[in-house]
């Protein structure tokens, strides 16, 4: 199920040269979501977005990377999960039955649990899904004193992106994160250093659900075959039973009086 | 309707343990659906999954796979001498099922959803996949079960119709199990990067699919000596010694594949390393594949039976312990940190397996588990009522 890049999906460039670290993106969102506030070190149920001090004035954000081929999204039995066509990779609780294989699968460790709820639900950033439909940014881009994190869409913000690197060769590393990253996200970084001295997954360029599709599409032919096969073995096992059987009563073959009975 | 044996209902050592687990157990439930999953378990946003799935599920379910092994084997191979071992068998994987769905029950965040996957679809999801495998084969061993009770009630034309359909539930429940015996497996293959490559491999949906089945023979071996222990019914040796020689083949073939993958993937030497996970691996393969494996090849461990019982009790721990460090060891690395179960997790868990135990034991004293079907296959409707009303008399 190849993705087809929808020329309005929204996404984010965030450029670590330019964050401050003031944290408003933090807090902007919080606000949006209603969540108590208090400074998160980790995504959790209560932060959808933490920005993470890597010393040497260089912050990083952690959000929802809002793959193009999201592993949740292929993860969850139900389809709680969506890739819009407007970008964000949004849940839906109602449909949701919390076997947290989602968290399991993510490789960025997006998704968090409602641990200490008795109806929990998955919680995780949905990039401002409605605040994207009115034609708005999302709520930490307009936060962004810096304009380290900027909404547009995919196309335009990676060739920004290029040109940055292009333009400032020694300001950043020669690589956006989230091009191809499995298989592309909507969540686009630049970055001073390599990216791994930030502390970002490696996670290789294909995406994550074609592994188990790779299993998942061979069942019509084990089906198949495995089903065409057994009942092959039946068939001749029977019919030597009944041939063993037929011998035994009427027409007693002297040559071949044992044929596989006990 | 008579009952084989009436007694007064005294309960032994067993019988209290349970009844202890029972009550903790209501109480855990009590907890875990007032005031979520983290009040009673160590699961985290770093540990999703624990001993509910690692355990309950993932080893349940393959652990019961001896009812599609010994079906197929007697209806579709035709292994005639089988047949005594097909009614225990079907029984351990009906109740195995039943005890993982109750455990989903606990484990699930929002289990009154459960039902999702018949309405709300989607085929990439290997879970998907599951549940519906899981879903039709619980119907399927159902029905396989139906038989029993239908002799023992004496309802001779259901238990007609119902011998009718058995290839049909066979080749179905075979093609159901392989399906998400090995999809188990598949869970784990969209976390390359979090999974130890001791563990993670393309084939694991084949690895998890031939330690199934090697397992599924160890537990028909394991039950009848413990039946033999409980209830002074049990498989005849020569029955037993066939399966242990099938056992050895399969943990020789799950082994070879094991190792030739390790190869395949350059990671053999990881095998011997001073890791924690090596050494997870060595216990996992030493002592529940290679170890038997030896015990099993030597002739007068096959037909001893308590030698034979050790060596396949050694195959199901090992079984265990794979799937334990798939679920939970393979990931400590990633995740940075371990996972250690919550007491009431293990309480649950421990719960399940004592109702296992004793709806096995209940099953075995009220129903023709071990017996009737030592009569010729043949559904012939006269013999049928014959043996119903012997059953009945008695």
């Amino acid at each position: 199920m190849a993705t087809i890049t929808n020329p309005r999906a929204r996404a984010l460039l965030i450029d670590i040269t330019r964050c401050i670290g003031c944290g408003a993106c933090a807090q902007a969102c919080k606000e949006k979501q209603g969540f108590p506030e208090a400074e998160e070190k980790e995504l959790s149920a209560t932060a959808y977005t933490v920005l993470l001090d890597k010393g040497d004035d260089r912050y990083v954000r952690r959000l929802c990377m809002h793959c193009e081929d999201p592993s949740c999204a292929s993860a969850c039995p139900v389809s709680a999960f969506e890739k819009t066509a407007l970008g964000p990779v949004t849940y839906d609780a109602s449909k949701c039955l919390g076997c947290r294989y989602c968290m399991v699968a993510c490789p960025f460790g997006v998704p968090k649990y409602e641990w200490t709820k008795a109806i929990p639900s998955v919680r995780k950033c949905d990039m401002c899904a409605d605040r994207l439909a009115e034609g708005k940014p999302t709520a930490c881009t307009e936060a962004c004193p810096a304009e380290a994190t900027q909404t547009g869409t995919r196309e335009e913000l990676l060739a920004e992106a290029h040109r940055r690197i292009r333009e400032n060769p020694g300001a950043y590393h020669p690589k956006v994160y989230g091009e191809d990253e499995v298989g592309g996200t909507s969540v686009l970084f630049l970055s001073p250093v390599p990216f791994e001295q930030l502390g970002f997954a490696k996670v290789g360029t294909t995406p994550l659900p074609n592994l188990t599709w790779a299993a998942l599409e061979k069942i019509p032919g084990v089906v198949s075959v495995g089903g065409g096969t057994l009942l092959g073995i039946w068939w001749i096992t029977k019919r030597r039973q009944d041939v063993a059987a037929a011998e035994a009563k009427g027409a007693p073959d002297p040559r071949r009086e044992e044929g596989g009975r006990r | 309707m008579t009952t084989p044996r009436v007694e007064r209902f005294r309960p032994g050592f067993w019988g209290i343990v349970l009844g202890h687990l029972l009550v903790a157990g209501a109480l855990v439930a009590l907890f875990r659906f007032t005031r979520g999953l983290g009040a009673v378990t160590n699961l985290s946003d770093e540990w999703p999954w624990g001993l509910w799935v690692g355990f309950d599920v993932l080893c349940g379910v393959g652990l019961a796979a001896g009812g599609f092994a010994i079906t197929t084997a007697v209806y579709v191979f035709g292994l005639k001498r089988l047949k005594p071992i097909v009614r225990p068998a079907i029984l351990t994987s009906f109740l195995g099922y039943l005890l993982v769905v109750v455990g989903l029950l606990f484990d699930l965040g929002r289990p009154w959803n459960i039902w999702h996957p018949l309405v709300m679809w989607n085929p990439r999801s290997v879970m998907f996949e599951v549940s519906w495998c899981v879903m039709l084969y619980l119907t399927v061993l159902a029905l396989e079960f139906s038989g029993i009770v239908f002799e023992r009630l004496g309802w001779t034309r259901a238990l007609v119709i119902q011998k009718m359909a058995t290839v049909p539930l066979v080749i179905a429940g075979a093609l159901l199990s392989t399906l998400h015996q090995s999809s188990l497996g598949s869970f784990y293959l969209i976390v390359p990067g979090k999974l130890h490559p001791l563990w993670y491999t393309p084939l694991l949906p084949v690895m998890f699919f031939l330690s199934a089945l090697a397992v599924g023979l160890a537990m028909v071996i394991v039950e009848s000596r413990l039946s033999a222990r409980a209830f002074g019914r049990s498989l005849e040796m020569p029955v037993l010694v066939d399966v242990g020689r099938a056992l050895l083949v399969a943990l020789g073939v799950y082994g070879a594949v094991r190792l030739l993958d390790l190869a395949r993937l350059g990671v053999l030497a990881e095998t011997v390393s001073a890791s924690r996970e090596a050494a997870f691996f060595q216990l996992e393969f030493g002592m529940g594949v290679l170890l038997p494996m030896v015990l099993l090849s030597l002739p007068a461990v096959r037909r001893n039976a308590r030698r034979l019982y050790a060596a396949a009790l050694l195959a199901v721990v090992g079984f265990v312990v794979n799937r334990l460090n798939v679920s939970i060891t393979g990931l400590e690395g990633s995740q940075g940190g371990h996972y250690v179960p919550a007491v009431p997790e293990v309480i649950v868990t421990l719960m399940l397996v004592g109702i296992g135990f004793a709806l096995f034991g209940l099953a075995v004293r009220y129903l023709p588990v071990y017996g009737p079907p030592a009569e010729e296959p043949e559904p012939v409707p006269a013999a049928e009522a014959r043996l119903v009303a012997a059953a009945v008399r008695t």
